[in-house]
């Protein structure tokens, strides 16, 4: 009996055909002698193989640490099939159906974006990963918090200043983490309580640009909101 | 080198009659995944064999002396330690669990009455003290027997504590911990023969450390390409030459061997020899890469050789030729037509070990449906055997089984399709110096020894 093994995510029926084949079927495509093989294109069996190897690099890609190994096994052998389904492309349509060179087009098409998009994204994930193993230092070094910020509407704005592991943002580099911070989100109302005036409205003149000078009791505001000592409050509205 | 009853051969010196022993673990037809045995291993002197299990925890079993008042026990192998080696973590930085299963157990050579394992997983390897109690000092002055500090005014003579006999007790106590210098998953160690110095190696890098120092390891080998894109090779195992301290050997997933020598240069990315053998043009598929993905590589103990495991087959190499195997071994061909099935069951990933025997005569490696397979390099003779519940009445010999490939299928032989899958024998030991092996069937571990033996 097969081993249960990967899980596929198919249509139930083709399940149980595939269950059914059993291992008869595995070579069928590179027996010439086949009656399969003769009456039906080689690339359609590539095709289904190509599905596969497709099917079993996303679920390696999905795991949280996958395994290189099979990963890297498993690309190659994508490449070969898609090496080997080159080919239909340039065939003329005309001794073929006309369907099948389509499909392979398709296929090769969506195989490029799918395998160069997943590859870089996750090769890029592994090297992010082992830089940050490799060199512990704090988050804040490693790409300028404010970066997140710009665009951002303002009630994010404390959320994003911390970004993603908060602990360490808050031990160092204070100064460095006000640089880059469009500091006009703090014009707006939403940030500015009742009790300390410390800036003009956006009514009374053109929003601030650029990093203006924070005196001491801004920034000590600032601080408070980030560590999250002070509720930040609409001012009440009277008179609506 | 046939089994009971097998094939006519006349028993000469060189045939071996395999007889089971002993089987350890439970019988339930539920495994545990933490059951799962992940490796095996001899010490030295074949006294002590090491297990280890998905669930972190090492078992290490004893070899009884032999003895006229129990002629029957034949030096069986009784629970000796059994700890704890690694737990799971979480690595927080990267969100990850790091899994607990012992990925190799390597023995140190025995210097004192202790003895010395490496164990790894996939990130940290840990060197355990495993160490005998079997006296307790009694007589003390300062605290009575119940370990109670006594009053030093009470106390109006001084004696003498005397070592009285106690039960023996097995302490295991971890004495170094090698952690943080690997990204990647580590497959092997190997302690060097200078006894003071090993290498591990993971996916894309190897690091040599002395025993004595935890806190830096020396990368001797880094194969990750400048841009991850560009990564098609990783590497699969790696091992110390026996004898020559400043050579190793690592195998890759494209079924390449490099030699290295440390004296040439301290960072051995360029191999001092390169074994790869040509690729058959007749048998290529669209699975030639992954069937020739090495998992494992074991030298000689006379160190002249190296032995080769890939998918199908078992290659024993002659260090001083590069262009091809000395040796090729099938271990089980009829899988060949196959292999997209077991490629779609991932079974076609399974990463099987190989072994020699201690005078490099004979070699061993598992299979599925529980078979292993055994290879004798001088009468070139080959057999399969099973390690089942079938067959454990004791000191009985074992049947040679037989696959049947086609056509008919004759009595007692079993069918490829009948196959087994789940039941992958990965992990087999030999004795270093007798005819005794460890076979790993998922939870259980058998014990067999040769008959003559």
């Amino acid at each position: 009996m097969l081993s249960k093994g990967l899980k596929r995510k198919r249509e139930e029926e083709e399940e149980e055909e595939e269950e059914k084949e059993a291992l008869e079927v595995d070579a069928w495509w590179l027996d010439p002698g086949h009656p399969a093989v003769t009456q039906a294109p080689p690339n359609v069996a590539s095709s289904s193989l190509f599905d596969l190897s497709v099917l079993k690099l996303h679920h390696s890609l999905r795991q949280s640490e996958p395994d290189l190994r099979h990963l890297v096994l498993v690309v190659n052998t994508l490449r070969r099939i898609q090496a080997s389904m080159a080919p239909t492309v340039t065939l003329p349509p005309v001794p073929s159906p006309p369907l099948v060179p389509s499909v392979a087009d398709n296929l090769l098409a969506s195989s490029d974006t799918i395998l160069s998009a997943s590859m870089a994204s996750l090769l890029e994930d592994l090297s992010q990963i082992e830089g940050l193993s490799q060199a512990p230092q704090p988050l804040a070094d490693e790409s300028p918090p404010g970066r997140p910020i710009g665009g951002a509407p303002p009630s994010l704005g404390a959320l994003d200043l911390l970004g993603p592991a908060t602990g360490c943002l808050l031990d160092d580099g204070l100064e460095g983490l006000f640089e880059d911070i469009d500091t006009s989100m703090y014009d707006s109302e939403l940030w500015v309580p009742a009790s300390e005036g410390l800036k003009p409205g956006p009514e009374d003149g053109p929003g601030k640009e650029g990093a203006p000078e924070l005196d001491e009791a801004e920034l000590d505001y600032l601080m408070d909101v980030l560590v999250g000592t002070q509720a930040l409050e609409r001012p009440p509205e009277q008179g609506r | 080198m046939a089994g009971a009853g097998g094939g006519g051969c006349p028993a000469g010196s060189n045939d071996f009659q395999w007889c089971f022993s002993q089987v350890k673990g439970a019988v339930d037809e539920d495994v545990a995944e933490a059951d799962i045995i992940s490796t095996v291993e001899f010490n030295y002197s074949g006294d002590l064999l090491a297990t280890g299990d998905k669930g972190g925890r090492v078992v290490i079993f004893q070899r009884e002396q032999e003895s006229k008042s129990r002629p029957h026990s034949r030096g069986e192998y009784n629970v000796y330690s059994t700890f704890q080696s690694h737990e799971p973590e979480f690595d927080y930085l990267k969100s990850l669990e790091i899994e607990e299963k012992i990925n190799k157990i390597r023995w140190l050579p025995q210097q004192n009455a202790a003895h010395f394992l490496l164990s790894t997983n996939d990130k940290t390897i840990k060197l355990w003290k495993i160490s005998e109690r079997d006296k307790r000092a009694e007589g003390y002055n300062l605290k009575d027997e119940d370990g109670r500090l006594r009053d030093p005014f009470r106390i109006t003579a001084l004696r003498v504590p005397i070592l009285k006999p106690m039960d023996l007790m097995v302490e295991a106590s971890p004495r170094r911990i090698f952690a943080n210098a690997h990204t990647y998953h580590i497959n092997s160690i190997s302690v060097n023969s200078d006894h003071e110095t090993y290498l591990s190696a993971d996916d894309l890098r190897i690091n040599l450390w002395h025993l004595e120092i935890t806190d830096r390891s020396f990368n001797i080998v880094d194969i990750k390409p400048a841009n991850m894109e560009e990564l098609t090779e990783v590497i699969t195992a790696a091992e110390f030459h026996p004898h020559q301290c400043n050579v190793f050997v690592y195998s890759s997933s494209k079924g390449t061997i490099r030699l290295c020598d440390m004296r040439s240069s301290a960072l051995c990315d360029r191999h001092s020899k390169f074994f790869e053998e040509p690729e058959d043009p007749s048998s290529r598929s669209f699975f030639s890469e992954i069937i020739s993905s090495i998992s494992d590589v074991k030298f000689s103990h006379s160190g002249r050789y190296m032995m080769t495991r890939d998918y199908l087959s078992v290659k024993v190499w002659d260090l001083n030729m590069e262009s091809r195997p000395v040796e090729t071994h099938q271990v089980h061909e009829y899988l060949r037509s196959k292999l997209c099935s077991l490629y779609e069951n991932d079974c076609i990933f399974d990463k099987f070990e190989c072994c020699w025997n201690g005078s490099d005569s004979a070699i061993m490696t598992g299979s599925y449906n529980n078979f292993f397979r055994m290879f004798d390099r001088n009468t070139r003779r080959d057999v399969t055997l099973e390690a089942s519940r079938e067959n454990s009445k004791p000191r009985a010999s074992l049947k040679p089984r037989k696959v049947c490939t086609g056509g008919k299928r004759k009595k007692d032989e079993i069918s490829v399709d009948s196959l087994d899958f789940n039941k992958k024998i990965l992990h087999t030991a030999w004795h270093p110096m007798e005819n005794i092996i460890a076979v790993a069937a998922t939870n259980n571990l058998y014990i067999f020894q040769d008959k003559i033996n």
